[in-house]
């Protein structure tokens, strides 16, 4: 069965750029319902702006982003807010509130957008805590927690609200090999108990592929590849196997554009 | 509780604002709440008021007794008529009472002195003190010098 | 020559876009829908930050300037014979220009700077993107408590500042002087007028309070959100504001007791 066939967000001619710099260029990418897709590529193509476009923090100069049919961009205000009730974001810092405590920071979300009783609430957190494996944290300032701590609230935040969607800014950057795996463990074990869709942005290639269903690899703006894990391994495109098997060079060479060598030495500096 | 501190700190600034404010207002600036209360008006007509100002003290023997409180130019008298406003504690002021317009220090304020009679009458509100002297002014003074220089 | 007259356009123009983002931030900031409940106790917590611990340089400061108004005072006067009158010099400076003008440098110093930083880190650290995708708007989360603290305590700094002062130029005067003080305080009362001089020095306070919060509060959320970034942010804040201090203060003082 094709996983593209329930897609819960459409992305069509995306475009968009920052200054002269063209981030994304005309791009399509499908998203399947229920399932964990990945989006990957080398640093600095904007997987992590692809992700603010989805929550409409920014706007795209052309093409639709469709979260069920509602075109992201052109919502208004109170829309789009609502349709961000729909999302929950792990940011790549955590980006846990600094003058809250843990659970406060989980409590937020479900303050401002529900009238749960004192008591319900604090169920609810416990339980949010609880399924990252954080419930005796709770009194911890964000400030003494450990990177992984950190995303693991966040990732509590993230679920409180029982979203459709969660999307995962690059979860597993500079982590420690126990605190990746957690994490990667997390995500899937989340994905598959509460049925929510999740987008994972990454270029951590064996941890991402371990848990994806669907892949998007994006370079130079535009998607180079897309499949299933075991379909990517077998694409024969030299920019992809670069990627994959991370290759010192290749069709993203290893020296930034410079004037010959030989001559720049001789010249001396003037 | 920490909440509770912050809260706690936050009134203590509000109130010094307003204690502040309040300092500023009567101690500083002199503003007297009981203004239109205590107080009786009494007129006097100068020919030179000087550097005269509303608000300027009013003292018998250096002593604050009051304020002028507005001063205007008669029209018909061509003078200038100065309304001042003595305490009411002070009612010992004989209706043949002089004022003059004094300064304290060579450069400092200008102030109306007066001086008591010997009248058993006392002044009252809206009484006139007809015994006047005018301001000192410096270039009148000079001139006065210089024209008895000439005719000597 | 072309060039440089190239980069002065183009540095003119990031201003004026500058202008109007600062402006869309008040707009949003302020006029967005009040909510009471959640706000109130935001705003205390800001207060505190802002208000209460800025108190203690105010405090210091305006004592040892009022201090410095008695000592210079007396020695300049002293040669007239007019001693007693340091009193109405003290507090009509104080009152009129230094109270508002020096609390709100040290207010942009102090405050003003702990805004733009806590704000432009809060940028960095993706928490106000954060608040974005929860749902919360941060200009009335963040920005408006923060706003309307710095309006708020501005002028009670300033009025504290001049009493302090005040006592600080009598403590020098009267007692270290010798200054008769029923004269200082007489000349004092006779020259300072409550509405010309003590509240148009408040309406200069609430100015400055007003200006100096929405710069370090506009440069904090306009900060390019790295370390460099908010170092070059904190610093602008301190700089405009001062700039924005110094000519206000002209501009209202021609205002209020120029012959216009």
């Amino acid at each position: 069965m094709d996983p593209l066939s329930d897609t819960i967000i459409d992305i069509r001619g995306l475009t968009f750029s920052r200054g002269s710099r063209t981030i994304f260029n005309n791009i399509d990418i499908q998203v399947p319902r229920g399932k964990v897709t990945a989006i990957m590529g080398p640093s600095g193509t904007g997987k992590t702006t692809l992700l603010k476009l989805i929550g409409g923090q920014l706007k795209p100069d052309a093409g639709q982003i469709l979260l069920d049919g509602d075109n992201i961009p052109t919502l208004g205000r109170s829309d789009l807010f609502a349709a961000r009730e729909r999302m929950g974001m792990l940011f790549q810092s955590g980006a846990l509130f600094t003058d809250m405590s843990v659970f406060e920071n989980v409590a937020f979300p479900i303050r401002v957008h529900t009238d749960l009783s004192v008591d319900m609430i604090r169920d609810v957190v416990l339980m949010k805590l609880q399924a990252v494996g954080l419930r005796g944290a709770a009194d911890l300032m964000p400030s003494e927690l450990s990177g992984g701590m950190a995303r693991r609230v966040a990732l509590a935040r993230a679920i409180a609200l029982d979203p459709d969607i969660v999307m995962y800014d690059e979860p597993f950057t500079g982590q420690d090999p126990i605190a990746m795996g957690v994490l990667v463990n997390l995500i899937r074990r989340l994905n598959q108990a509460l049925g929510h869709t999740s987008i994972v942005v990454s270029h951590d290639i064996n941890e991402t592929l371990s848990i994806a269903d669907y892949v998007y690899i994006v370079a130079d703006g535009r998607v180079i590849a897309k499949g299933s894990p075991e379909e990517l391994a077998a694409v024969e495109s030299d920019q992809v196997r670069q990627f994959m098997q991370g290759l010192p060079d290749g069709p993203v060479p290893f020296h930034y554009p410079a004037p010959d060598y030989l001559q720049q030495l001789l010249q001396g500096s003037r | 509780m920490r909440m509770r501190t912050m809260e706690i700190s936050v009134g203590f600034l509000m109130l010094a604002g307003f204690l502040a404010l309040v300092v500023l207002a009567l101690n500083v600036s002199g503003l007297n709440l009981s203004d239109q209360g205590g107080g009786y008006k009494v007129y006097a007509r100068f020919d030179n008021i000087g550097g005269l100002t509303p608000r300027a003290k009013v003292a018998m023997s250096g002593v604050q007794i009051g304020e002028v409180t507005s001063i205007r130019l008669d029209p018909q008298m061509l003078m200038a008529e100065v309304e001042m406003k003595i305490r009411d504690d002070v009612d010992f002021l004989s209706t043949d009472s002089s004022a003059q317009i004094l300064t304290s220090g060579l450069l400092g304020e200008q102030y109306i002195g007066i001086t008591s009679g010997a009248e058993d009458e006392m002044l009252k509100d809206g009484d006139r003190i007809s015994d006047t002297q005018s301001a000192l002014v410096l270039e009148d003074l000079i001139g006065k010098f210089l024209f008895n220089e000439v005719s000597d | 020559m072309l060039d440089w007259i190239q980069s002065l356009g183009h540095r003119g123009l990031s201003r004026l876009a500058a202008f109007g983002r600062a402006g869309r931030l008040l707009v949003q900031s302020l006029v967005a829908r009040p909510e009471p409940v959640t706000m109130f106790p935001l705003l205390i917590k800001q207060l505190y930050f802002v208000g209460v611990l800025s108190l203690i340089i105010i405090v210091v400061s305006g004592g040892f300037i009022g201090m410095v108004l008695g000592l210079q005072g007396y020695t300049i006067l002293v040669d007239y014979g007019s001693e007693q009158a340091v009193g109405q010099m003290v507090a009509l400076s104080l009152v009129r220009e230094l109270a508002p003008v020096v609390t709100a440098l040290l207010f942009a110093g102090r405050a003003g700077s702990a805004l733009t930083a806590e704000i432009g880190l809060m940028k960095a650290t993706e928490q106000l993107a954060s608040f974005e995708m929860i749902g919360v708007d941060p200009m009335r989360r963040i920005i408006a408590p923060r706003f309307w603290a710095g309006f708020i305590s501005m002028p009670i700094l300033t009025i504290i500042f001049s009493v302090v002062g005040v006592w600080g130029g009598a403590l020098v005067a009267v007692e270290w002087l010798g200054i008769f003080d029923g004269s200082f305080w007489a000349n004092m009362q006779q020259a300072v007028d409550f509405r010309n001089d003590v509240l148009n020095g408040v309406i200069k306070a609430v100015v400055f309070g007003f200006v100096v919060t929405w710069i370090a509060v506009f440069e904090g959320y306009d900060c390019i959100p790295t370390s460099q970034g908010i170092s070059q942010a904190t610093t602008r804040t301190v700089v405009f504001s001062s700039l924005a201090i110094l000519g206000l203060d002209f501009l209202l003082t021609a205002l209020m007791f120029g012959e216009l």
